[in-house]
């Protein structure tokens, strides 16, 4: 009898996990932890890596202690789970992280069939083609029958595919499994060409011994818009991590930093969407059910979004990438947020 | 002084003529003689001399030891070779993974009292074995509450276990629990129980069959879906688990090939004397197996050890997952070469000293059965 009241209750915990009948909302559990659980990469330069202090710092990185602090008015709370490529997804829908803030391309199967939620894009991102120099090749249209370095389980191996398809051209894969194989593999000469996301390559170019000696061919052959992102079925939370990057890129066009948002919320502002952000004239924190000055703690805590950029990608790292395209909306990029209001 | 030629006496012995002595006798003796040893021998020295010389250049002539160091430009700056600055940067890094600073005296010490532990089971001549057996049954559980804290120790997550850490407790607990758990899976399958005998099958047929990542995928992914929403099962249990299990299957048929080579009279003597099964296992029958499975045991065991490096597919930082984070950041990015033979030494030295052991015990258990 025994054995089959616990045989029973067992089929209906499985019942309950498998229909995802969810239990209380995320920033309930994330509170009652006492920690967001994040999940990043496993290490790739400038978006998530470990100092030799053993900290995980990174662009990435950011956007979780960004909603540590927005949650908890401090950074450090947050726990990292490192995710390869292929568990990222099933670690994020078992629940065993809050939220996943690992260079993950928004696309349409992942948000509609894997029932993920992508509330935003940090960085918008497309695959091109890093070549030796001494190849002589200007264009990636030249690039017929070329054996091409290519890291699995990715979007960037379907783009491959589909580009030399639709170019009528023939390409050999050398499957790679990380950043460091690729590198190694392509500076062997095991393959002509390596693809990844553009700011992948601009990374192993800056680390290459000669980088003048390789170049990143113009061609950008996808669009990676990468975000943060959630799963479906608690709408609150994701507003939450939505507008904690929301915030990070109004900060920015309104010049608050890390330095002075302090200074700046201790007194009235001129402009009125600041005092709603940093909760001096209204109680926009409540309706999320985060405290009122929670987006000074998430600035003070990390800085704006050009902050968090040029600390970790910036032309002053060993990475060196530009804006570009995700320069501000009002300095010719596609950095947007709606307003906070 | 006699100087008569026909003088039969005694002679002194003289010295054997020197090309068959010292090095040069050895090496005429060892490497050429014969036109085919001539030929090895002079293809082995160019190879020798196109890789150590390089080699040595790199890693050490040419190298940067310093600590001090702290850019991999600055490196290239003082050398052209190895940059080993990266392992002083990462060196507490790899062997410790995220453990905090503060509480790694207690990795230390439940790492120097395996050895403690594994005295008393590795040579039966210490002195005080019985007492140090005692310690041997209670240190699993010691070295738990050491590592993961509680009963008054301050607690740490699994989630900060890296490095050589993870690799060393993943595979020592593999190891440890894999052996037993293959020895009775093996008797199992011999049994003449017909229940006992189809669940051994079906489940070393079964982890035989799979590969260890996929096992490793569904500890990962899978396993959260039959566990009530908000529970959260280790991961690092949980991978520790489908490693023993995997393990245990491979044990299964090794000791099933020693049990096969034991005649079917020793059996039938242990019958004749009144032994019972247990008894008749323990005394004859295993004892015997066991010996014979020795080599491939250990290689099944250093097969585990090394395979502890796939758990960083499924996001356990081992030393490979420390030292991909570690390439991530832009100041090391692109010393993977010095990395990877760090970690290639630590690996190199625990399954070099199990093969020793290995062979060790072979010959102390040696009989004189072969060889003769």
């Amino acid at each position: 009898m025994k054995l089959i009241k616990y045989l029973s209750f067992a089929l209906v915990l499985v019942g309950l996990a498998t229909t995802g009948i969810s239990h209380a909302g995320t920033l309930d559990d994330v509170r009652a932890k006492g920690h967001l659980q994040c999940g990043i990469n496993t290490g790739l330069a400038g978006f998530a890596f470990t100092d030799d202090a053993g900290n995980w710092k990174g662009f990435d990185v950011a956007i979780c202690e960004a909603v540590a602090a927005a949650v908890f008015g401090d950074a450090s709370m947050v726990k990292y789970t490192n995710l390869t490529g292929k568990t990222r997804f099933e670690a994020l829908k078992a629940g065993e992280v809050d939220m996943l803030s690992r260079n993950t391309t928004w696309t349409y199967s992942r948000d509609v069939d894997l029932k993920l939620t992508f509330v935003g894009v940090n960085y918008y991102d497309g695959q091109g083609f890093i070549v030796p120099a001494s190849l002589g090749v200007g264009s990636a249209t030249e690039l017929e029958g070329a054996s091409v370095c290519i890291q699995t389980g990715t979007t960037t191996e379907l783009n491959l595919a589909d580009y030399f398809r639709s170019n009528g051209m023939s390409y050999e894969p050398v499957p790679i499994e990380t950043n460091a194989e690729a590198r190694k593999n392509y500076l062997a000469g095991r393959c002509d060409v390596y693809t990844t996301d553009r700011s992948g390559l601009a990374a192993t170019r800056a680390s290459l011994d000669d980088p003048e000696a390789h170049v990143v061919l113009p061609e950008i052959i996808s669009k990676e818009p990468l975000g943060p992102l959630v799963r479906h079925g608690d709408d609150e939370w994701g507003d939450i991590v939505r507008w904690v990057l929301n915030v990070l890129i109004i900060a920015e066009e309104k010049g608050v930093t890390s330095e002075n948002v302090r200074a700046l919320a201790a007194e009235l502002q001129k402009d009125a969407e600041l005092n709603r952000m940093f909760g001096t004239t209204d109680e926009y924190g409540a309706m999320l059910g985060l405290s009122d000055d929670w987006v000074v703690s998430v600035i003070a805590a990390v800085g704006n979004y050009g902050e968090i950029f040029e600390t970790y990608l910036g032309v002053n790292t060993d990475i060196g990438l530009e804006r570009g395209v995700n320069a501000l909306w009002t300095d010719g990029g596609l950095i947007y947020a709606p307003p906070y209001r | 002084m006699d100087k008569n030629p026909h003088n039969t006496g005694i002679r002194q012995d003289l010295p054997p003529p020197k090309m068959h002595v010292g090095v040069a006798g050895w090496i005429r003796k060892n490497m050429l003689s014969s036109p085919t040893d001539v030929f090895l021998t002079v293809i082995s020295v160019y190879i020798l001399y196109k890789i150590v010389p390089p080699l040595a250049n790199w890693a050490v002539l040419d190298a940067v030891f310093s600590g001090d160091v702290n850019h991999r430009n600055e490196c290239r700056e003082i050398a052209a070779g190895a940059c080993w600055s990266v392992i002083v940067a990462r060196f507490e890094q790899l062997l410790y993974g995220f453990y905090p600073v503060h509480l790694r005296w207690r990795v230390n010490l439940t790492f120097i009292l395996l050895f403690v532990a594994l005295i008393p089971l590795l040579y039966d001549q210490v002195r005080g074995r019985k007492y140090l057996l005692w310690f041997t049954l209670i240190y699993p559980i010691f070295a738990f509450f050491m590592l993961w804290g509680g009963l008054g120790l301050e607690s740490v997550e699994s989630s900060k276990f890296g490095g050589f850490l993870l690799t060393v407790l993943i595979g020592v607990t593999g190891i440890a629990v894999s052996l037993p758990l293959g020895i009775a899976l093996s008797l199992g399958r011999q049994s003449s129980m017909p229940l006992v005998r189809l669940l051994s099958v079906c489940y070393i047929e079964f982890f035989r069959g799979v590969p260890l990542i996929t096992l490793l995928f569904v500890a990962s992914t899978l396993l959260n879906y039959f566990m009530p929403p908000g529970t959260y099962f280790d991961l690092l249990l949980r991978v520790i688990i489908m490693v023993i299990l995997f393990a245990a299957a491979y044990i299964a048929e090794v000791v099933r090939g020693g049990l096969a080579a034991i005649p079917r009279g020793q059996f039938e003597a242990a019958d004749a004397l009144g032994l019972k099964y247990a008894n008749c296992m323990r005394l004859i029958i295993l004892p015997q197996a066991l010996k014979i499975s020795i080599p491939g045991i250990v290689n099944t065991f250093i097969g585990l050890y090394k395979d502890t490096t796939l758990v960083v597919i499924v996001g356990l930082l081992d030393p490979l997952g420390i030292s991909g984070a570690a390439l991530a950041d832009s100041k090391w990015q692109g010393l993977s070469t010095e990395l990877y033979m760090f970690i290639a030494l630590g690996f190199f030295i625990s399954c070099f000293a199990m093969s020793r052991y290995s062979l060790y015990l072979e010959r102390k258990l040696d009989t004189g059965h072969k060889n003769q």
